[in-house]
């Protein structure tokens, strides 16, 4: 398979290929799309619970008496109000305001931040970082340290209590502890990528499989699936949840990708800030808003957006909406235009068709 | 899986040629690399198509789109259109569960039985996916 031969693969990459999972080239990484079907595989974290191998994520681990310091000046987000235990979203940008990545930082002590971020990114991102570090801080790429898996749906608790001795109850949304899971060490966060209830649990590579199996045992009773990376997107897409090299990237600011709420302007010094302080006072010319099709079709990736006939955005995401039934997507409109209800046409293969501005997110879990 | 005495493209359709017939459809290995479809589309150029165009071999007769893709069909056999399954527009998902029977996409009354000697054999299909994988 000389094709595949320079893709990377995770420690479940056997696990998966006996599943007979449809295998795609995924930024690099030889990942499953699908196991049997995409939109079962959405309906069961919406509905029950669904587990997925999501080891291709990077990690990177900031140490050192200054690891906040180095944290914070190299992300939007407050990294000092963060409590040990806590996580939050952020982004990682450039000088200029755009995105290098976007990340979840979770504190695991004064001396210690511990940041996910995206598969394709993470040499970016760690060269990115380590420029930037002047502090008495050790930034190190671990990524070979940790397999991960996320379990999503309203039984994800139920399936991974059986599991583990931590108090998942006690464990609240964006909040992590380190536990074990069936006997190994795990890092245990509230957190997804889906719009449901869910854990993302960060494993040794060596337990990956066994795991896998024993989540997959646990969840059974509640008609657990294995689900591919298409799953994640929709389901991502479905609670709006931002994508890099789509909604998100080196040309896009949080301002414009509807992100105002991971930049915190008022903490002091850090990379992006001068640009995003006068793109603020200048304001943005576009900014990213949700669509609905109204014609027959599906508005993709890429695909121009008209404006009373004229081009003025593209789509960033777009995909028939498993749990809705109907057809969504994300795109970029100047400002003027970015309100709910405004009419837009998606240009599909040459053919203009009729969609409208909606509110987002698409999705929203009952509480 | 696939039947011996369908003729198939490396784009992935089939064709089962009755008489001067052609029944034309895309093969369970392109319903399974697309996943859930939602979409049949039949169009010739910009237009419909309909019974009674003629259709080229190699040229798209309409394009087949699921939730993660959309992928064009190629007409395996040139000819005069005669039927167009139009079940699928409500049934799509048909496509993935019966793509080599029930879920045929179009009827072609072949104008140049020859071309089928471009076509592959069952045989020869599976060993081009089997390298393909």
């Amino acid at each position: 398979m000389p094709a595949t031969a320079a893709l990377k693969a995770t420690c479940l990459n056997a696990v998966h290929r006996s599943l007979n999972a449809r295998m795609v080239d995924f930024g690099g990484w030889d990942m499953p799309v699908q196991y049997t079907s995409l939109v079962e595989e959405h309906l069961a974290v919406r509905r029950s619970v669904g587990a997925f191998d999501v080891s291709h994520m990077g990690e990177i681990d900031i140490t050192g008496p200054e690891a906040l310091q180095l944290t914070d000046y190299v992300t939007t987000n407050a990294a000092g109000r963060l409590k040990t235990g806590q996580i939050h979203y952020s982004g990682l940008l450039y000088e200029h305001g755009g995105f290098v990545d976007d990340v979840l930082v979770h504190k695991v002590a004064d001396d210690h931040y511990f940041l996910c971020v995206n598969a394709s990114n993470q040499e970016k991102d760690f060269e990115h970082i380590r420029a930037y570090n002047t502090f008495d801080a050790q930034v190190r790429l671990s990524s070979d340290d940790y397999a991960q898996i996320a379990i999503q749906g309203p039984n994800a608790r139920a399936t991974l209590q059986k599991l583990t001795a931590a108090d998942l109850p006690a464990i609240r949304y964006y909040w992590f502890t380190d536990s074990s899971v069936a006997g190994a060490p795990a890092r245990i966060a509230h957190t997804g990528y889906t719009g449901e209830q869910g854990y993302e649990i960060y494993i040794a590579p060596a337990e990956a499989p066994r795991l896998w199996q024993e989540i997959l045992d646990a969840g059974q009773e509640f008609g657990i699936k294995p689900c591919g990376l298409g799953a994640r997107n929709t389901l991502r897409l479905e609670a709006k949840m931002a994508l890099y090299g789509h909604e998100i990237h080196a040309s896009i600011t949080p301002w414009e990708a509807d992100l105002a709420w991971i930049v915190k302007l008022d903490k002091g010094d850090f990379v992006g800030r001068d640009a995003l302080g006068k793109q603020k006072e200048q304001g943005i010319r576009r900014k990213l808003i949700g669509f609905e099709m109204c014609g027959r079709g599906i508005g993709r990736d890429g695909y121009e957006v008209l404006v009373d006939g004229a081009p003025a955005g593209w789509v960033t995401s777009g995909s028939p909406a498993p749990a809705l039934n109907k057809n969504i997507g994300l795109c970029y409109l100047p400002v003027a235009e970015s309100h709910v209800g405004r009419a837009i046409e998606v240009v599909i293969r040459s053919q203009p068709v009729a969609a409208v501005t909606v509110e987002t997110p698409f999705y929203k879990r009952a509480k | 899986m696939y039947p011996e005495e369908y003729r198939y493209t490396k784009e992935h359709e089939w064709v089962h040629v009755e008489g001067d017939t052609g029944t034309v459809g895309i093969t369970d290995h392109a319903q399974h690399e697309l996943g859930d479809i939602v979409y049949v589309d039949f169009k010739y150029g910009r237009e419909t198509l309909k019974p009674g165009q003629h259709v080229d071999q190699g040229k798209t007769i309409g394009s087949v789109e699921s939730v993660k893709a959309v992928s064009d069909i190629y007409c395996p056999v040139s000819g005069h259109v005669v039927d167009l399954n139009h079940t699928l527009a409500d049934a799509p998902e048909k496509l993935n569960e019966d793509p080599h029977g029930e879920a045929w996409l179009v009827k072609i009354r072949l104008s140049n039985p020859g071309e089928l000697t471009n076509l592959l054999s069952a045989a020869e299909y599976q060993t081009y996916i089997g390298a393909e994988k």
